[in-house]
Order: structure tokens, then sequence, then C-alpha cells
């Protein structure tokens, strides 16, 4: 198996969780990228373009995610979704 | 959280007469409205809100599916319904798929964990493919119950 490229944790820090608006952006900016970009959480392990996919993780303010990119552009991919955790999804 | 917890049964709509997104809110808070989940004089405030939540985003998740909702300060809990488009909404889904299965929620302000957890089994439903092809053919109100409290016997959540 080719170990992860990238790997972040980041934690849910808007009060309202990854509901879906958030999911929605994540999604689509995971969507911009080629790498493949996968969320973890528990025994979860989800595909961050699927809206569907991050819904079921159910996280709440303060749930840790931990993102898995592999393939081009992993690390671009992950600086960009910090940043959008790091902005709240804009909320 | 099942989705008896939360999905008024007696306001599913197996078939929906509206064809657009829009309407469609409308047709399903009604049904809400009809089974006596909102105080009076709320139904049109409640589309507003809901309306004003598409305006952010599409609630379209993909695999045919939305969940349009809200938050609003007149329910005290959170209540929701289904129903099915067969033709199909065009909800300006992500994936660009019209929409056959719809979810509206509306919850109270301070509760998002509730909304969460809602969402949350509604998309594990979804992703088994079985039950979600078995929801979009649902052809009766009971049919839909059936469904959804077979999910929540099996533990989908």
């Amino acid at each position: 198996m080719t170990p992860p490229a990238a790997t972040r944790t980041f934690v849910v820090t808007n009060p309202q969780g990854l509901h879906a608006r958030p999911a929605d952006l994540l999604a689509k900016l995971a969507q911009q990228y080629p790498c493949r970009i996968e969320i973890i959480h528990g025994s979860e392990r989800i595909d961050a373009r699927s809206i569907i996919n991050m819904l079921t993780l159910g996280a709440v303010e303060g749930t840790e995610l931990r993102f898995e990119a592999t393939g081009p552009d992993a690390e671009v991919a992950l600086d960009a979704i910090g940043g959008l955790f790091a902005s709240n999804f804009g909320e | 959280m099942k989705f008896a917890d939360f999905i008024c049964y007696p306001a599913i709509i197996p078939k929906l007469s509206a064809n657009t997104k829009e309407s469609v809110i409308r047709e399903m808070s009604s049904a809400l409205q009809a089974a006596g989940k909102f105080p009076l004089g709320e139904l049109d405030s409640i589309n507003k809100a809901i309306m004003k939540r598409e305006e952010l985003g599409s609630t379209g998740i993909g695999r045919g599916v939305a969940v349009p909702h809200s938050k609003h300060p007149s329910v005290a809990k959170l209540v929701g319904t289904v129903a099915l488009s067969p033709s199909g909404i065009d909800f300006e889904s992500l994936d660009g798929e019209k929409v056959q299965l719809l979810f509206l929620l509306v919850s109270p302000p301070d509760r998002p964990g509730d909304h969460l957890r809602a969402l949350e089994n509604i998309s594990r439903l979804l992703r088994d493919d079985t039950f979600c092809t078995a929801l979009k053919n649902a052809k009766s109100q009971a049919e839909i119950q059936e469904l959804l409290e077979k999910a929540d016997a099996q533990g989908h959540h």
C-alpha cells in the first residue's frame, strides 16, 4: 500500500459542527484537487469528495478529523482544507 | 437518534405534486403544519428561513437526495418529514442530478447537535444502496414509514 503523501489533523471549531453547508464546501474543495483525500474518524474512513459520507461522521464542535491525501498536490490540498477549517467554514 | 425521533409519519408525502424547489419546500412544510408540528402563523416565516438557507448553497447532497432545512425559533424540538418525487426536481445539487428523495428538517436554534445527528442518520441510510433504492421506489406513506422503522430496527446508526 502506498503511504499517504500528506496527513493533517483538523478540529471542527464552529458551534454548528460539520453540517450540510461545511460538508458541501469541503467536498467542493476536495474535488478541485487531483489527489485522493480521505477523512478518518474513529473506525470510519471516508472520501472527502462525498457530502453524504462526510455527514455520516456526525462531527460536532470539537471533533478531531484526520485527513490523508495521496497523489499530486497532496500538501497543497490539505493546506487549503486547513484554511477552510481555520475560517470556521465562514460561519 | 432514530428516524422515529424526528420524522412526523403523518406528514410523509409519497408523491409530491409540486415540481420546483420552492413549491416542494412549501408542500412539505405545509404537511408538517397540517400535522400540527408548527404553531399557527409561523409557516411563511419557516418557508422563508428554509429558502434563505438554500441560497447559501443547495442542500442537494447527491444520490438524488436533498435535505432542505433551517433552524426556527417556533419549534421546541427537531421535526421533519420525507417526500418523494418520482420524476425528480431540479435542486441545483453539487452532482447535477435531479432529486427524487427529500428530507425536510426544522430544528430549534439552540440544538445544533440534534440537527447533525439527524443528518448523520439520513446519510447513513443513503449509503446503503438497497435501502436508498427501496425508499425512492416506495409508493405509499405506509411503505415509507415501514422502511424507516426497519432502518431504526436494524440500527443503521
